[in-house]
């Protein structure tokens, strides 16, 4: 092995100390250089995906990533390092270079940072796991998605498709000045397959059990074993070899009915991303935009219908954004954005929250890894269930559409003007479900889409998705979040813009 | 951190000698970067990033597994090592597996210290005269400037080592007032290229202007799109339609060898053209090589890794994306042919009323067949009335199909300006001019 490694093994074994050591000595370097607050995240991340397309394992592949963020507050102004190398000469290095860095950011600094009340929680969070699925073989893995992908072939039209699934370890281990220490870990499991027909001059796609590559979920193998992957592969492939001989959606203001995974997204684009705190206080405005949803609107704001309650829940067994601490030290909580319609609540930080006068953060703080700082992210946001059903939804419904799946998604910087597509779409005629129509789409203003919501599914058809591919900040970080949604209809929608 | 090109040789051959299957490949990414980032005139989020990247492949038998570590001690790596061969004994053999690339060599590219090795300090200068100009002018700042290094090698048991390494120093801000935007950005390899403060005052210029503005009716209008505005386009084209396997799998807008848009638009990749952001090698060791991909109009290459190119009867061009992608391959040194216009001034000569696009944001694809996208305009959008811009108006939802919008292009400026696809990952360099287009379907406003 290359010196500068053996150098750093042996550096390593001659310290001989436990990462909680590392992590408090840092602390202490931290306080010495003269940080007025730090914090000390170390995180190990174990992944492995498996995919299969076109009748041959495409990707198969195990990555391993660990290492140390140190965050420091110097006059007033903030400062992030981090390192992959767990030693304490590294680690004493990356402390250094974040006071440093902290130094420089005080001098274009008007405002000290106020984090409000310290934060000193001690405990441990374990995520739920069945069957731990690194012990799943990788053989019995790529045999369920073999099979998957080549039920998913069998209609003739059917030109690519692709089968996958994906495990993640997570551990982390936060320490900071105000005296917390939080030791966490979870497993996420999930898998998906889609399929595309394709002709000349179309290309229909189909995704099961949700868009976006795969449905993750916190839990082990279990959360495999119940999307029935082979019993469902054939039924996706005939819908995609139908969709490329239906009608296209036709244009107009109708009535319109979501599915529950298509109304999660819609919750998460223009209910999650606007009632990030920072957002609203301008922190993301270069890149990611800034928010409607403003302080002075708070308690006022009737953001939609009186069938519209939305809550951040990071308390849901199962749900992605779920953890016992933030990446602040903030304790998990389930509050309330939207209360039977009116605006109520944000997502917060320790910073955000005692600017906004709050106190203390709702805790939605996160990094995608070691390597980054945290930023206010969606935790689960969830739309409570209500007390209709899709069927009465369809039954009640005289001249709409039924939309299924999300196939393309876009809203403005201040999340106000939306435009989302799915796969598949029926037409709805006098109470009862016609035929299939092809590149559905809708768009809307969120807060008069949601004022148009007549009702929400109750909790049977309520279901919790997991989203792995929220993107915010700079440098980007990709989330993973969590979403809980029932089927919901709108009346006087916009449909068929595409 | 092993910044010595010595020393990434010593890793991979150590790897390489390490393992017994068939064929065994090792990349490595290198990375130092900063990024000073600003809102409300103030710095508030201030980060260094380093991380090394060791990514194995192994063949044994065509059957291939990828296992990666960012730990550099002897157990990681052979633990890793370890799991690349046990990835690739629990599957059934692929018949069609590519080989690896052969040994290659290529020009050395010289990376400027000064940019892979900027201070705090000297980013907190730039952003701060940023800042005072805005605070000079009565509106707020936002914004990022990043600068660092990337370096990457790939090594194989052919014989192949090739590295490269990468400067890149980008800033991105964001002006603003209680009811107006405006944006500008800068990308170079050399900081000392990067004019902060007439970026701000770029930003600062179209967001006094964009105050007040109102809405008009959408519909279909002639635009003005600035560069920001046309390399995002460009991007997605690329994403979406470029490469071999995108054709092959019948999901691209590409027809090689017809006529799929207009005359005036001629786009190539180029890896290794220096007023772009080089990118010498791709993530399989294949040196990059220039494809002409659209030129005149017409579909006339395509890019391609090795398993794409193999499937064609081609050589790999040296755009493939790291092991496993079931994606394919993908453009990322992206040029623009300009035009004979002296300024985007002359673009609006004879437009009786149209739109004025400084950029697009979250755009989407929603038919990929059709290269038809849509997305919303932001931070400097304006009205165009009698060949001149005339007042702002409301930001705007387009939808419409980049080949059949292109087809109507009827003027493009001389200049072509240096756009960075990803702000920090420095992955993408697109360096195109603005364009005046006679068609684009505006399908809604926002408020």
């Amino acid at each position: 092995m290359p010196s500068q490694a053996r150098s750093d093994r042996d550096r390593l074994r001659g310290v001989k100390r436990s990462v909680k050591e590392l992590a408090r000595d840092a602390l202490d370097t931290a306080q010495v250089g003269g940080a007025q607050y730090a914090d000390v995240r170390l995180q190990q991340t174990r992944h492995q995906e498996v995919s299969v397309k076109d009748g041959r394992v495409d990707g198969l592949s195990q990555d391993f990533s660990e290492g140390v963020g140190v965050r420091v507050l110097v006059d007033g102004a903030w400062g992030f390092a981090c390192t992959s190398t767990m030693s304490k000469a590294e680690i004493d290095q990356a402390v250094e270079v974040a006071l440093g860095i902290a130094r420089a950011s005080a001098r274009v600094h008007k405002r000290p940072v106020d984090l409000g009340p310290p934060v000193a929680h001690k405990g441990e969070y374990v995520g739920p796991v069945g069957t731990d699925p690194f012990s799943v073989s990788l053989e019995a893995k790529v045999d369920l998605l073999v099979e998957a992908e080549r039920l998913l072939r069998s209609q003739p039209s059917i030109r690519f498709a692709e089968a996958s699934t994906e495990c993640t370890h997570w551990r982390k281990l936060f320490v900071s000045t105000e005296g917390a220490e939080l030791e966490q870990e979870a497993y996420e499991t999930g898998a998906g397959m889609e399929c595309s027909a394709v002709n000349d001059e179309e290309l229909q796609k189909r995704s099961y059990p949700n868009s976006f590559g795969r449905q993750v979920a916190q839990g082990g193998w279990e959360v495999v074993e119940t999307m029935e992957l082979t019993s469902n592969a054939q039924r996706i492939a005939e819908e995609a070899a139908q969709l490329l001989g239906a009608e296209h959606c036709p244009a107009g203001r109708k009535t319109l009915i979501l599915d529950a995974s298509q109304l999660a997204l819609q919750v998460h684009e223009s209910c999650g991303h606007p009632t990030e705190l920072d957002r609203v206080y301008g922190t993301e405005a270069a890149y990611a935009g800034t928010s409607f949803m403003t302080p002075d609107l708070l308690g006022t704001l009737r953001y939609g219908s009186d069938k519209v309650t939305i809550v951040a829940d990071a308390t849901v067994p199962g749900g992605l954004g779920s953890f016992g601490w933030d990446d602040e030290g903030v304790e998990a909580q389930n509050v309330k954005l939207i209360d039977e319609g009116l605006f109520v609540g944000y997502l917060t930080s320790r910073e955000t929250a005692a600017q906004l006068g709050n106190g203390r953060s709702m805790g939605a703080m996160r990094a995608d890894g070691w390597q980054r700082i945290p930023l206010i992210r969606m935790t689960n946001i969830n739309i409570l269930p209500g007390a209709s059903s899709l069927e009465e939804m369809i039954a009640g419904t005289r001249d709409g559409i039924l939309m299924h799946t999300n196939k393309s998604w876009s809203i403005d910087d201040r999340r106000l003007n939306f435009q989302f597509g799915t796969e598949m779409a029926w037409e709805i005629k006098d109470g009862k479900r016609g035929k299939l129509y092809r590149n559905a789409s809708y768009g809307g203003i969120t807060p008069d889409f949601w004022n148009s919501c007549d009702a929400v599914a109750g909790p049977s058809e309520w279901r919790m998705f997991g989203l792995i591919n929220c993107g915010k900040g700079q440098p980007g970080q990709v989330m993973r979040v969590g979403h809980g949604a029932a089927p919901a209809r709108f009346q006087n929608v916009n449909v068929g813009i595409a | 951190m092993i910044s010595e090109r010595r020393d990434l040789r010593d890793l991979t051959d150590e790897i390489l000698s390490a393992s017994d299957a068939e064929q065994t490949e090792v990349i490595v990414t290198e990375s130092d970067t900063a990024l000073t980032r600003f809102a409300n005139s103030e710095i508030h989020q201030n980060v260094a990033e380093r991380n090394i990247d060791v990514r194995i492949r192994v063949i044994n038998q065509q059957r291939t597994g990828v296992a990666s570590t960012n730990q550099m001690g002897a157990d990681a790596l052979r633990e890793a090592l370890a799991r690349a061969l046990e990835s690739a004994r629990t599957q059934p053999a692929r018949p069609d597996l590519p080989p690896l690339a052969p040994p290659a060599k290529l020009d050395p590219i010289v990376v400027d210290d000064a940019t892979a090795h900027a201070t705090p300090e000297e980013r907190a200068q730039r952003v701060g005269a940023i800042c005072a100009q805005a605070d000079a002018a009565g509106v707020r700042a936002f914004g990022a400037l990043s600068t660092g290094s990337v370096n990457y090698a790939v090594a194989n048991s052919n014989g192949l080592f090739i590295s490269s390494p990468r400067a890149v120093a980008h800033l991105r801000t964001v002006a603003m007032a209680d009811d107006g935007s405006g944006y500008a950005d800068r990308t170079s390899s050399h900081l000392a290229d990067i004019d902060a403060e007439a970026a701000g005052a770029e930003a600062i210029d179209k967001c006094m202007r964009t105050r007040g503005a109102e809405p008009i009716e959408p519909g279909v209008y002639p635009v003005i799109l600035e560069e920001y505005a046309v390399a995002e386009l460009i991007e997605y084209l690329s994403f979406i339609g470029f490469s071999g396997l995108a054709v092959e799998e019948g999901r691209s807008f590409m027809r090689p060898g017809e006529k799929i848009t207009g005359e005036a638009i001629s786009i190539w990749d180029d890896g290794a053209d220096l007023t772009g952001l080089p990118m010498p090698l791709d993530w399989e060791g294949v040196p990059r090589r220039r494809v002409e991909i659209i030129a005149g109009g017409a579909a006339t290459g395509l890019v391609h890794d090795m398993a794409s190119a193999a499937r064609a009867g081609v050589e790999s061009t040296g755009h493939g994306l790291p092991a496993p992608n079931p994606t394919g391959a993908l453009a990322v040194n992206l040029f623009m042919a300009g035009g004979s216009a002296k300024s985007k001034d002359e673009l609006c000569e004879g437009i009786e009323r149209g739109v004025w696009v400084s950029r697009f944001w979250y755009v989407n694809i929603v038919h990929p067949k059709q290269s038809q996208l849509t997305g919303m305009t932001r931070d400097g959008t304006f009205l165009i009335e009698n060949g001149k811009v005339t007042r702002a108006i409301k930001n705007m939802r387009f939808t419409q199909s980049v080949m059949e919008a292109f087809g109507t292009a009827s003027a493009l400026t001389s200049e072509t300006k240096l756009q960075a696809g990803d702000d920090y990952d420095f992955t993408a360099g697109i360096r195109v001019p603005a364009v005046r287009l006679d068609r684009f379907n505006f399908t809604s406003v926002t408020r």
